[in-house]
């Protein structure tokens, strides 16, 4: 191995979109229906080269289905999606075009973790030179002859990892990565993910953790009950966030709540005595304040967490769900 | 193949980050036109690298030869006190090929096993994500394991009859090979087991669950010709149609009396039910119901 999977130390900043990169995965209102469950719904989305784009949504929310279309493994009930604008299904040696990890459980346990990266290697004439090389890369090395059925989920999950690289495909497609991994194993994944994904290449990953994606992503794709909920750049998404808001300290806050709402802002009582004034600037706030004689004890704009936008995607679609009507895209495209 | 990486125009890329230039593409992929070449390579690993393929293989192996020891050293035993009537029938090649009825259960497990871990592992995505032509997956794990069953199991019949002559020459009751219906007997385990093999993993392949799969084959196998007995004479023609009568015949010759209208060919077709087997994959996800 040269330099090309070497691992980039700790995070590193996360980069807006590049307008010019090519769309690799690109899916187009896409449905599955199992019996009377929609698992996916007219779901349209675009995966683009050299970022990582994060697939989120809570359990249960069609993102493995989606993967599983999107390999192949199961027929969409409506629409279509494309990798390199192709079925995967046309394609006759994908493990050199797309590398998936799908599930790390999906072993044979009898079988030696050499063998089993083997026998999935032999399927597309890849070499027992590069199993071993994809081991090493994985770290797996010194258990390659131990049977894959002693592993724990971490190893499992490398092991996975170690079929998607055999390849060296331009897309990669991770299902959860990072689930039973230990923090050394997370920073791990985070970093390959990086890495991957500077070296020009697709990476699609899945995950119910907003935080985690907050680490890796350059962009994200939520999606709730089957639905999509956003599709946007992680800057993006904090930037339009309905959450973001200013805290204010002021003896005089009634006074001051009554400025912001006939302003056309918002306000709520913070549990701490602060006021919450949301959909209004600092600025205007300040100046209000100042037109009107009010004094200011802390006047700070609050930027919404990845998690709390991520929360407030999901619930709303569980609300919608029960029948409210909630409009739940804020942004619908970046880019 | 089709990915246009390096048509990007790096300019566009921020300062920060390495330019999404070429994807350091160093595997080149192999010729479309081997893919049958490297699925049957695959196949072939995956059946040699796990243990219930040794252990089921050995047991129809052992079932083979211990029951041609054991049956014909008791019939050697028991001569100087049997009639000239039990004499008369006698047929030592079906004495040394007695162990197929057990042998048969091993390759059906064997046989299911082959397809049905796939589906309770989830392995079967990983392959089919590694090879999306399913049917060529299907045709390489079947072709495998058919040539690998026919060699282990002829190879155990041939075993299997030269111990059980050894015994019976004691007596000089044992015949050569190229005594009528011998070898015919030896190939015809091969290609029964073989063939039956190949019946399990269809099951395997249409029911997916190693249980259900199993208790499917061993009725077919072990349940079904005791019901069919039961049937009144003018439908007992359902009888030269089961697999096990089928390959009773093919083995021991008419001897046995049930299928004598099929020809050894004709016995061998009746055991296909693969046939089904073949456009089912093709539409059914294969995920776990």
């Amino acid at each position: 191995m040269d330099g090309q999977w070497r691992v980039h130390s700790a995070e590193q900043p996360h980069h807006s979109l590049v307008e010019s990169t090519q769309i690799m995965i690109e899916a187009q209102r896409l449905s599955k229906r199992y019996g009377s469950t929609l698992a996916v719904d007219d779901l349209s989305f675009e995966v683009r080269e050299g970022q990582v784009t994060g697939f989120l949504g809570p359990n249960g929310a069609g993102k493995s289905t989606t993967l599983r279309m999107i390999l192949g493994l199961d027929s969409p009930s409506g629409g279509q999606v494309t990798i390199g604008g192709r079925a995967y299904g046309s394609i006759r040696h994908p493990l050199f075009e797309v590398g998936a990890l799908l599930d790390a459980k999906a072993i044979h346990e009898g079988r030696s973790a050499y063998n089993h990266l083997l026998c999935l290697a032999q399927s597309n004439g890849i070499g027992r030179r590069r199993v071993e090389e994809v081991l090493d890369i994985v770290g797996l090395t010194s258990v390659a002859h131990k049977r894959a059925g002693t592993f724990s989920l971490g190893m499992g999950q490398r092991l996975g990892i170690g079929g998607a690289l055999l390849g060296d495909p331009a897309v990669l497609i991770f299902d959860e990565p990072v689930n039973g991994l230990d923090p050394d194993g997370i920073v791990w994944v985070r970093n390959l993910l990086r890495s991957l994904a500077d070296e020009g290449r697709t990476v699609f990953v899945s995950s119910h953790l907003m935080a985690e994606m907050a680490l890796t992503a350059d962009h994200v794709i939520v999606i709730g009950r089957g639905k999509l909920l956003a599709e946007s750049s992680i800057d993006d998404l904090i930037n339009s966030s309905t959450h973001n808001f200013v805290r204010i300290r002021s003896p005089q806050l009634g006074e001051l709540a009554a400025l912001v709402t006939a302003n056309g802002g918002t306000t709520t009582v913070e549990p701490d005595g602060s006021l919450a004034a949301f959909a209004i600037s600092a600025q205007m706030i300040g100046d209000l304040a100042a037109a009107n004689r009010i004094a200011l004890h802390e006047l700070a704009p609050q930027e919404a967490s990845l998690e709390d936008i991520y929360m407030g995607l999901t619930h709303d679609s569980v609300q919608y769900r029960s029948g409210a009507t909630v409009d739940a895209t804020p942004t619908p495209k970046a880019a | 193949m089709t990915v246009t990486i390096t048509q990007v125009p790096t300019a566009a890329a921020p300062a920060t980050r390495v330019a999404p230039s070429a994807v350091p593409r160093r595997l080149p992929a192999p010729p479309t036109k081997r893919i049958g070449r490297n699925v049957l390579h695959s196949e072939w690993t995956k059946l040699r690298t796990v243990r219930s393929t040794y252990w089921t293989l050995v047991g129809a192996a052992a079932a083979m030869v211990g029951f041609a020891a054991i049956l014909c050293a008791v019939y050697v035993a028991q001569f100087d006190t049997l009639t000239v009537r039990d004499k008369a029938t006698f047929n030592p090649v079906s004495f040394s090929l007695f162990g197929v009825g057990f042998a048969q259960l091993a390759i059906g497990v064997l046989g299911v096993l082959t397809i049905s871990n796939e589906y309770a592992s989830g392995m079967i995505r990983t392959t089919l994500a590694a090879t999306p032509q399913r049917l060529v997956v299907l045709a390489a794990k079947a072709a495998v394991f058919v040539v690998v069953t026919f060699a282990v199991a002829t190879a155990a019949a041939i075993a299997a009859f030269f111990a059980g002559q050894a015994i019976l020459n004691s007596k000089n009751l044992g015949v050569s090979v190229s005594s009528p219906g011998a070898l015919r007997g030896v190939i015809g385990t091969g290609l029964y087991l073989a063939v039956l093999g190949l019946l399990s993993l269809g099951l395997g392949t249409i029911i997916r669950k190693t249980a259900g799969a199993i208790a499917a084959l061993f009725g077919i196998l072990l349940v079904l010709p005791v019901v069919v007995g039961l049937l009144p004479s003018s439908m007992s023609d359902a009888q030269k149609y089961l697999p096990s009568n089928a390959g009773q015949a093919l083995v021991f010759g008419g001897a046995h009396g049930t299928a004598s209208e099929l020809t050894p060919w004709g016995r061998v077709r009746r055991l296909l039910p693969i046939r089904s087997s073949q456009t089912r994959p093709r539409r059914r996800d294969p995920r776990p119901p």
